[in-house]
């Protein structure tokens, strides 16, 4: 939100969380958000095996996943759409 | 009984004082920044807060919980293991960065465009393992347009033989090559796909070297609307090296932060990041307070989020190689505590 939309960091807490449906200081709390990024496929720390597993999205994948939660243009996203053609049927 | 407690110079050296005497370091970083950048002074309350901190004999501070701000860095990585990628995942993944930074070793936008290649390919490589927002950043470095190094005449050296207008010149047609070498740059690597631009260590040679990158910035805002794009400052002042030179209307010589982050986000940045100077000489207290004296206008007034920034040799971390945790510690904590800063 700060890096793209120049959010101050108060109104990014609360935009983020309510995208998320948690409370601002939930984003903190690494053990409600292990759990809320894993549901919601936004990444986590990989630990290959026991935190993500195959079917969990992770780099870039997970970012299209925050894009699209979060409603905002990721410029990665955007160019990684474009690249593969997807930017007509993708949902960012 | 020993009463006194274990503290840093602003060379990281350990230092023991009483209490007292870092109340008196502290109030007397207050009044140099008053004095110096013509600032208010910090409450009483603030004061206290620093007192309280600075006293303890905690190996490390932190903000409450639900205080955490976000974490940018400039140039991520050491890049003597591995590869630059694995530098970014170690960032993301272990030190929990909630931004990284590709970077050429060279650091600078010049160097960069003769690599552009290479450096897009690592971008998109990096991009694909990345979930965490992945810039690309350099310093505008205006020296190296200036003989020996680049093809204009050399400003520090005609400034001492007095050729004043000569020197002015010199510096007005470095602006023109560095902000179009960021321009170009910039646009190579969001189109390999970063998230953000990072124009570091602005103004580090003058007035001329901020104008290079509020021109570029401008530029790059221009073409990409919802690209990122940070600037960190080389110091907390910036030299009038050429004097004359203004951005929309406001001379850049002598500006503060304030000013500074002005004239930033109306070019276009999303994320401003003011550098304060430590004084090594000092003790960390003295220096913390005296940056949080100066940065204080600029975060109060800020349009866009504020990254203080936080390292060897700026923000009151100790100018040294390998920044003490207690002091790094206390120096994050005391500026998020009473700036509200919005990163670091």
């Amino acid at each position: 939100m700060q890096i793209t939309r120049g959010m101050r960091l108060p109104q990014a807490k609360e935009h983020v969380a309510g995208k998320l449906g948690v409370s601002v200081a939930d984003l903190s709390d690494p053990v409600v958000m292990l759990d809320v990024r894993k549901e919601r496929g936004l990444g986590s720390s990989t630990e290959a095996g026991e935190i993500l597993y195959a079917d969990d999205p992770m780099g870039l994948e997970a970012k299209f996943h925050i894009a699209r939660l979060l409603d905002i243009p990721i410029n990665s996203v955007e160019r990684f759409a474009a690249m593969t053609g997807e930017h007509d049927r993708a949902s960012v | 009984m020993d009463l006194s407690i274990p503290t840093r110079m602003g060379d990281g050296a350990l230092a023991r004082m009483t209490r007292a005497e870092i109340e008196a370091a502290i109030r007397d970083g207050v009044a140099a920044a008053v004095k110096r950048a013509k600032v208010e002074p910090l409450t009483e309350d603030e004061i206290a807060h620093l007192l309280d901190i600075f006293a303890s004999r905690s190996r490390f501070s932190a903000v409450d919980i639900g205080d955490e701000v976000t974490l940018s860095y400039d140039g991520c990585g050491s890049q003597d293991m591995g590869t630059r990628l694995n530098d970014l995942q170690y960032y993301e993944q272990y030190l929990c960065a909630d931004s990284v930074e590709l970077y050429h070793h060279d650091y600078s936008y010049k160097p960069a465009k003769a690599v552009l290649g290479l450096e897009q390919t690592v971008m998109r490589q990096a991009q694909y393992l990345l979930t965490a927002p992945c810039g690309y950043g350099a310093m505008p470095n205006l020296g190296l347009y200036s003989v020996p190094d680049g093809p204009i005449a050399n400003w520090s050296q005609l400034l001492p033989m007095g050729k004043i207008a000569e020197a002015r010149a010199a510096q007005e047609e470095a602006v023109e090559l560095a902000a179009d070498d960021i321009v170009l740059v910039a646009g190579s690597m969001a189109e390999a796909g970063a998230d953000f631009i990072d124009l570091d260590t602005a103004g580090a040679a003058g007035d001329a070297d901020f104008l290079a990158a509020l021109k570029a910035i401008e530029r790059i805002r221009a073409r990409y609307p919802d690209l990122g794009i940070q600037i960190g400052m080389a110091s907390e002042f910036v030299l009038g090296m050429h004097g004359e030179l203004e951005y929309d209307g406001v001379r850049l010589a002598g500006l503060w932060p304030r000013e500074q982050m002005k004239l930033a986000a109306r070019a276009g940045v999303t994320i401003f990041g003011p550098a304060i100077n430590v004084n090594t000489g000092k003790p960390v207290a003295w220096n913390v307070a005296r940056t949080i004296a100066i940065a204080k206008p600029c975060c109060e007034e800020a349009t866009v989020p504020v990254h203080l920034n936080g390292g060897m040799g700026v923000g009151g971390v100790p100018m040294h190689i390998l920044p003490p945790g207690d002091a790094a510690s206390r120096a994050s904590r005391a500026a998020v505590d009473i700036l509200r800063l919005d990163g670091l």
